[in-house]
């Protein structure tokens, strides 16, 4: 990694996801300056937290790779994990950025040998796998954890536990008394790729995910899938760890909705018909799929997706926003109440697991940015004011892998431009 | 067929949407309904009506007028808010049952003696009368709106919530000489009258 000298020709990108990635490198890869500032302390995002890709159904694992082989050998990107974007002043092509900094607790020497993780004995939840268990507070992030190296929680440092780590580590790479540092620059351009969360999935009431415990999220659902997650790719269901065989996907579950989101989250309705295949999968032809939608917005080439897996006899629809979940006392199976709107019959169907296909919040929702920049109603980013930062990728509106990497290869360009004007005002001052 | 009826369908021939939208309370937002049915799944009363709010609202854009504006389902309505709380689309549901109920009541197409129909015109009567509501004499005529033994029969059966009530000073039998009024009634009534007017030149009634 080299350190880069931030001048207004350098070109900010926050967020360390599959779009700030992308952002970062189409950048690099033009010869320009590049600061790629991620919050939590791993490149990849929520992207590699999925089990597989559609519409090729593919691991994550694969596009991720290719990307960090990318960064690794280009010395024009730094990047700077656990780093958040504190205050930005300034306008286009004269940005000066501030940045914070957390402690990792644990320096370059690492190795991610996993001693200070057998050490330590105090859990904490595990983010990676959105609190469906737990990991040591001395942790690799994932697997695919870039940089490879370990994470102290701070909740142990100043504990035992935090000089068991220490004492355990062959290499010194644990060091306890790394401090909060905040760190001034300037750029000239900034790209905003601050990715998304899932709408909190409690707020929608009749639903009961607060209070049923066989009603999940479809993010929650991905680890489920997922070998790596805490079932080894088993369905098991929270409330008794029964393996669910019957499941039932409920659209539109915040999205399109006045009360909750009031955009269309794009992604959720490839993203269900994707995750009935995991079903077919894990259960093979004893696992049932009912997926309860208002309308299947498979858009462009994915209808062909859909087509398919319409086809699939262990599929079935409901068109029918779900009005209320209840619970079978008995087994703990979620009863969905509804209206099919396909006739208008009234519907009280048990399910051993229902799937909440949450919609996708912008991750900067809630957070004050910089004046400079402009939102949509829905907290999406427009762009700026003076046209020096840009949205990309699911931070400028719900974009699925293959969408995000193209609006960031288009953000890239737009930032591209902010520096080479930047250049030429400089060169002719 | 009443005259307004007519002249309702003349007006709008088969652009029934057209005409919800112009003379039913909040009927702007009928074409709005994106059909996801959260309304129906929702209602408390489903089980009892015909036709759920979001078929209504599709049979309106249908344009089947007379078998929304005959039909009872917009009078089960209870008003308990649940349909608009859900609505991700935020329709007013039950003020638009309310204003198709209300509508086809004024162009007398509402089914005759649903109840829910006959209890809100005695409610109307007994209050315009005064200015203020009479609950004894609305009591009575809830009673004996099916005949006089059934009324006697209803009095009998509610005698000790009466009694309960006059004890406690809720109820006062003098009420049955006319009761207590608001202060200007001959001024409530005009209000009315004109109240009407404009509404019956406006959605074309009178």
């Amino acid at each position: 990694m080299t350190a880069s000298i931030a001048t207004n020709q350098t070109i900010l990108v926050v967020g360390g996801g599959i779009a700030g990635m992308t952002a970062a490198l189409e950048a690099a890869e033009c010869g320009k300056q590049v600061i790629l500032a991620e919050k939590t302390p791993t490149l990849g995002g929520r992207t590699s937290l999925l089990y597989r890709y559609f519409p090729k159904m593919c691991h994550p694992t694969c596009g991720l790779e290719i990307n960090l082989k990318r960064i690794r050998g280009n010395p024009n990107v730094r990047v700077m994990t656990m780093t958040e974007v504190a205050a930005v002043s300034g306008s286009r092509g004269d940005y000066t950025v501030t940045l914070k900094v957390k402690p990792r607790y644990v320096n370059e020497n690492c190795t991610a040998c996993g001693d200070c993780g057998k050490a330590v004995q105090a859990e904490i939840p595990n983010v990676a796998n959105y609190g469906l268990d737990k990991v040591k507070a001395a942790y690799l992030p994932h697997g695919m954890a870039y940089p490879q190296r370990y994470v102290i929680d701070p909740s142990i440092v100043g504990t035992a536990d935090g000089e068991a780590a220490k004492a355990a580590c062959k290499v010194g790479a644990v060091d306890l008394g790394m401090q909060e540092e905040t760190i001034e620059m300037k750029v000239g351009s900034v790209v905003w790729a601050t990715g998304w969360h899932p709408y909190d999935a409690a707020k929608i009431q009749p639903y009961g995910y607060d209070r049923i415990p066989n009603v999940i999220t479809s993010l929650e659902f991905e680890r489920l899938a997922d070998v790596r997650g805490p079932t080894g790719g088993k369905l098991l269901r929270p409330s008794d760890g029964k393996e669910a065989k019957n499941i039932a996907f409920i659209q539109c579950a915040g999205s399109r909705d006045e009360n909750h989101l009031r955009h269309c989250s794009r992604i959720c309705c490839m993203a269900s018909l994707k995750q009935t295949q995991y079903v077919r999968e894990a259960c093979g032809d004893e696992g049932k799929s009912t997926v309860y939608y208002i309308d299947i917005r498979a858009i462009d080439r994915f209808e062909d997706f859909y087509a398919n897996v319409y086809k699939d006899p262990n599929v079935s629809f409901v068109k029918s926003k779900v009005a209320r979940i209840a619970v079978n006392e008995a087994n703990g199976n979620p009863i969905l109440h509804g209206v099919n709107t396909e006739g208008y019959h009234r519907y009280a169907t048990e399910h051993d697991l229902v799937v909440l296909a949450v919609g996708m919040e912008p991750e900067v929702t809630g957070i004050t940015l910089p004046d400079d920049l402009l939102l949509d109603s829905s907290n999406f980013i427009l762009g700026s004011n003076t046209g020096g930062m840009f949205g990309a990728g699911s931070a400028a509106g719900p974009l699925d892998v293959n969408r995000a990497v193209q609006s960031a290869t288009a953000a890239s360009l737009k930032a591209i431009q902010v520096i080479h004007k930047t250049a030429s005002t400089e060169a002719s001052a | 067929m009443t005259t307004a009826n007519q002249n309702a369908v003349a007006k709008y021939k088969n652009n029934f949407l057209k005409e919800v939208e112009a003379n039913v309370e909040d009927g702007h937002w009928v074409k709005m309904c994106m059909q996801c049915g959260v309304c129906a799944g929702s209602c408390p009363l489903g089980p009892h009506w015909e036709h759920s709010p979001q078929k209504i609202f599709m049979m309106i854009r249908a344009g089947k007028r007379e078998e929304v504006l005959k039909s009872d389902s917009m009078w089960m309505c209870t008003s308990c808010y649940n349909c608009i709380v859900r609505c991700p689309r935020k329709l007013p549901i039950t003020h638009i049952m309310h204003g198709l109920a209300n509508y086809s009541h004024r162009l007398g197409l509402a089914p005759q003696g649903q109840p829910t129909r006959e209890i809100a015109k005695l409610f109307w009567d007994n209050i315009v009368k005064t200015g203020r509501v009479n609950e004894l004499t609305f009591s009575l005529a809830m009673y004996f709106k099916d005949g006089f033994g059934q009324g006697i029969k209803n009095a009998m059966a509610m005698q000790g919530i009466g009694l309960g009530l006059m004890k406690a000073k809720r109820l006062n039998p003098m009420e049955i000489l006319g009761g207590h009024s608001c202060k200007d009634k001959s001024g409530i009534h005009k209000m009315l009258a004109k109240a009407r007017e404009i509404e019956d030149r406006r959605k074309g009634l009178a």
